[in-house]
């Protein structure tokens, strides 16, 4: 099977499987909604320190919480037949224009995070692999050990202590400067500005998942024939180590990586909520607290999508990297 | 020279060294125009017009855009906005507003009247509060295009305060007419008489308002530029203070923990004036159809048992006042200043728990309880767990239990499955619309966010709960209030402890943002930066 072959099968089965696990999430995802006390119009009302008798029945008449959940559960199911993920009455708009306001926001902070921990995670388990039991491998393990356990919005609001307040180089909060109309390449200065402490630590926690495992399957296997092999036809250590250990050794990561993809949403809303970033997981925060349960799901099923596109890029590249892999299997 | 009178004259000349000094700072502070301000919310607004809720966040921006008919001086006395001026009938059923002339919308049309009825008869129909600040409104004559009068059919003592903009925002009938309020646009992207023009909203982000040239107040507004952010992190806004980011922010929008680090910072500066439209007051709650809390011993026990001055400490790091009434000591027309008849005395405490026939066990106590705390903010949690520890003291054992608003609001309100709650309200602008809803028998409703969560029932404060509603003679009202709060403090249905005091945390930089009782919540038309 040729590579363009195997990649269009990943690409069907992968649009077979979505539909069923979308359905399934969304069907899943509402009647967990239910079980959580109080709707949209108690914390409405609860904001509001009171409302009238009249003013909550026309509420719930506004929100469709009159109908019984099997009818809510149908008229939101017919809203995705028809392409729409409803409406939501407390903020006044369509969840869709609600939540691609921010999608772009979460997207970027979650592929540049997944970038830095990716390529910082292959350096420093190559590192790690290469120097094993001695000082680099020991410093870079507590390194690797500090970041995995110390919590993400910690390390967010150290670096904005040290880096914004002491310091003042970048600022502390959001995702540009408001109203200040900046375009070209001023724009993306402004922007790296606000990114570059939110990406670093986002991917912190990553950076050290990542690295811990690429430098346990290059220890695998640098114990394996075809390494032995090639030191013996008298390759330098530096090529064996990045052509044939390495490549090798990408392919648990890439799978693991694609795992985390969904656990960096959940990353992605502490961090936001730290950086006052505009992203999707600081409204999917709000939406639960809120028991605006139209947005929710559509955020949560716009990310059980974008995690499937994830885990489908993924099988991809395992096609690509490993010609033994078959697609279909 | 006797004492007493050195001492007067002493007063006197500092008196007049203040006014003098208050004087020469009005002189020398001429209003600078330009810049922009940057004001921070805890979190974004649903809607930007406070019409269909009145949630802190909406109350914060509203006012920018949509104006209102009065403003308010600290002490509540009306002032003008877009009425220049007005008159009460004596009988306190007829509300003559003359509007502001020359005013016009900020897309150009004119403002009348008809704009003034408009708003008046659709806060009546679906303002969460305006149902029943505006139920005696029968209607709004407009006899020309500057005058509407409102007609009512029982006299409202307390309507005269509700005309502020944030509270009664005065919207444009003709962007309004023939849609429906709850879904028009105009919740969303405003058009008002205001100082500052709408000009972009990205959700999750930020608001910009722009400054309005064609605004009636000239020279006003002084600024370019207004940009509303949310930072929904108490640590974050901390550091955008820090940094400069956030000029300004009110209802101590910092933990109350960072208040004394900010206070050695060079570049800002609190302020606790313009607070005063919206008094709180927080307290332990009693579900009296609990089986422990039925009994009035138990609940007069408690009472003995809670220490306010401690509670203001804990749970206020000392910013606050102790309040024994429901009503608060900032409202100075209506507070009744004298004690709880349960002073703090543990000894009497543990003696009226005996008596209730609570005797201590083996482990030292004497029943368990589960309290609830209102999760809106620390303040609540740090009081329930004062009261954990006070309890202990005379044999109650309590767990507390945490939940989201949304539980709360449920479990206090709708299934009414608590036991005593730690919970706060505001006054608002007067006792009949703040107060009078926590301990009227019939304002007990399942469902109703902070109603009368205690299902208190006493006909005698019914009744001067009732009377004070529409008595126009105010020493007669105070004198209702004063029995009311003197009838409640008997009975403990509740038992009130601290007026929480607001702050205002702003930059240096920024000059005149609260000279109202509502401060940040007005419409900043004065506001400059140096």
């Amino acid at each position: 099977m040729t590579t363009f072959s195997r990649i269009r099968a990943t690409l069907w089965r992968t649009a077979i499987q979505a539909i069923p696990t979308v359905f399934g999430i969304v069907i899943l995802v509402f009647l967990l909604l239910q079980m959580a006390p109080g709707d949209a119009v108690d914390v409405l009302a609860g904001e509001s320190g009171g409302i009238s008798e009249d003013g909550l029945a026309m509420l719930r008449t506004r929100f469709g919480l009159d109908q019984p959940v099997l009818v809510q559960l149908l008229i939101y199911l017919n809203n995705l037949a028809h392409f729409s993920l409803g409406y939501s009455p407390r903020y006044n708009a369509p969840v869709m224009e609600l939540i691609m306001t921010r999608l772009p926001g979460t997207l970027i902070l979650m592929l540049l995070s997944q970038l830095i921990a990716i390529s910082a995670g292959i350096v420093l388990g190559a590192i790690m692999a290469a120097w094993e039991g001695k000082w680099p491998d020991r410093l870079l393990s507590l390194v690797a050990l500090l970041l995995y356990s110390t919590p993400a919005f910690w390390i967010g609001l150290m670096a904005l202590v040290v880096f914004s307040v002491w310091f003042g180089w970048l600022p502390s909060g959001g995702n540009i400067t408001i109203g200040a109309d900046l375009h070209g390449w001023d724009y993306v200065k402004d922007f790296a500005a606000h990114a570059v402490l939110p990406v670093v630590a986002l991917a912190g926690f990553f950076v050290a998942i990542y690295a811990r495992l690429v430098r346990a399957s290059m220890l695998e296997i640098s114990r394996l024939d075809f390494v032995r092999t090639a030191h013996a036809k008298g390759l330098t250590p530096f090529i064996v180590t990045v052509r044939h250990i390495l490549r090798c050794a990408l392919a648990p990561l890439i799978t693991v990586a694609g795992m985390h993809f969904g656990t960096m949403l959940g990353g992605a809303a502490v961090v936001e909520t730290v950086f006052s970033w505009p992203g999707l997981g600081r409204l999917a925060l709000e939406a639960v607290m809120a028991r605006d349960y139209a947005v929710l799901l559509g955020i949560l099923l716009l990310s059980s999508l974008t995690v499937i596109v994830a885990n489908m890029l993924v099988d991809i590249l395992h096609a690509w990297l490993d010609p033994r892999i078959k697609a279909n299997n | 020279m006797k004492p007493w009178f050195e001492f007067r004259h002493l007063s006197r000349i500092a008196l007049v060294a203040v006014v003098a000094l208050s004087a020469s700072t009005a002189f020398a502070q001429q209003p600078k125009r330009g810049g922009t301000l940057n004001l921070i919310l805890t979190s974004e607004p649903t809607t930007l017009v406070t019409l269909t809720t009145v949630a802190t966040t909406t109350l914060s921006v509203s006012a920018k855009v949509s104006e209102g008919l009065l403003k308010y001086d600290y002490d509540l006395s009306p002032q003008p906005q877009l009425a220049t001026s007005w008159t009460i009938s004596p009988d306190g059923k007829e509300y003559t507003f003359n509007l502001r002339q020359g005013v016009k919308w900020h897309d150009g049309q004119d403002f009348t009247s008809a704009d003034v009825a408009f708003s008046i008869l659709t806060l009546k129909k679906i303002h969460p509060r305006g149902v029943n600040t505006f139920a005696n409104v029968e209607e709004v004559k407009t006899p020309d295009a500057h005058t509407a009068i409102l007609v009512l059919s029982k006299p409202a003592p307390y309507l005269i305060k509700a005309f502020a903009a944030a509270e009664s925002p005065v919207l444009p009938r003709h962007i309004y007419a023939g849609t429906d309020p709850l879904t028009n646009p105009n919740g969303n992207a405003p058009i008002g008489t205001g100082p500052y023009k709408f000009k972009e909203w990205v959700r999750g982000s930020h608001i910009i308002y722009e400054r309005n040239p064609d605004y009636w107040d000239k020279p006003k507004p002084y600024i370019d530029r207004l940009v509303v952010k949310f930072f929904a992190d108490p640590a974050a806004r901390s550091l955008a203070f820090e940094t400069g980011e956030a000029d300004l922010g009110y209802r101590t929008p910092v933990a109350l923990g960072d208040l004394d680090r900010f206070k050695k910072l060079p570049n800002v500066a609190f302020e606790t004036k313009g607070n005063s439209y919206s008094f709180n007051v927080s307290s332990l709650q009693f579900n009296l159809d609990d089986k422990h809390f039925d009994n009035a011993r138990v609940r007069q026990a408690i009472a003995h048992a809670l220490d306010r001055k401690i509670a203001v400490q804990v749970g206020y790091y000392g910013y606050g006042v102790v309040s024994d009434s429901p009503i608060a000591p900032g409202l100075k027309a209506y507070h009744d200043p004298s004690p709880s008849p349960y002073a703090f005395d543990l000894k009497r405490a543990n003696a009226l728990l005996d008596e209730a026939g609570y005797a201590r066990g083996a482990d030292g106590f004497r029943f368990k309880a589960t309290l609830d705390f209102n999760p809106i903010s620390d303040d609540f949690k740090r009081l329930a767990e004062y009261t954990r520890s006070a309890l202990s003291k005379i044999g109650i054992d309590v767990t507390l239990r945490a939940q989201d608003l949304s539980a709360f609001v449920k479990r206090v309100y709708t299934d009414r499955d608590f036991e005593f709650t730690i919970n706060g309200h505001s006054n608002l602008f007067d006792p009949t619309v703040g107060v009078q809803r926590l301990y009227w028998s019939k304002n007990f409703f399942k469902g109703r966010p902070f109603s009368n969560a205690s299902h208190y029932v006493n006909p005698e404060v019914d009744q001067l709960l009732e009377d004070a509603q529409t008595e126009i003679d105010p020493v007669k009202r105070a004198a209702l209030f004063t029995r009311f709060q003197q009838r409640v403090a008997v009975d403990v249905p509740d038992i009130n402890l601290v007026s929480p005091q607001f702050i205002t945390i702003h930059n240096k930089r920024v000059h005149d943002h609260s000279l109202t009782a509502d401060g940040v919540e007005s419409n900043l038309a004065d506001v400059y930066l140096e």
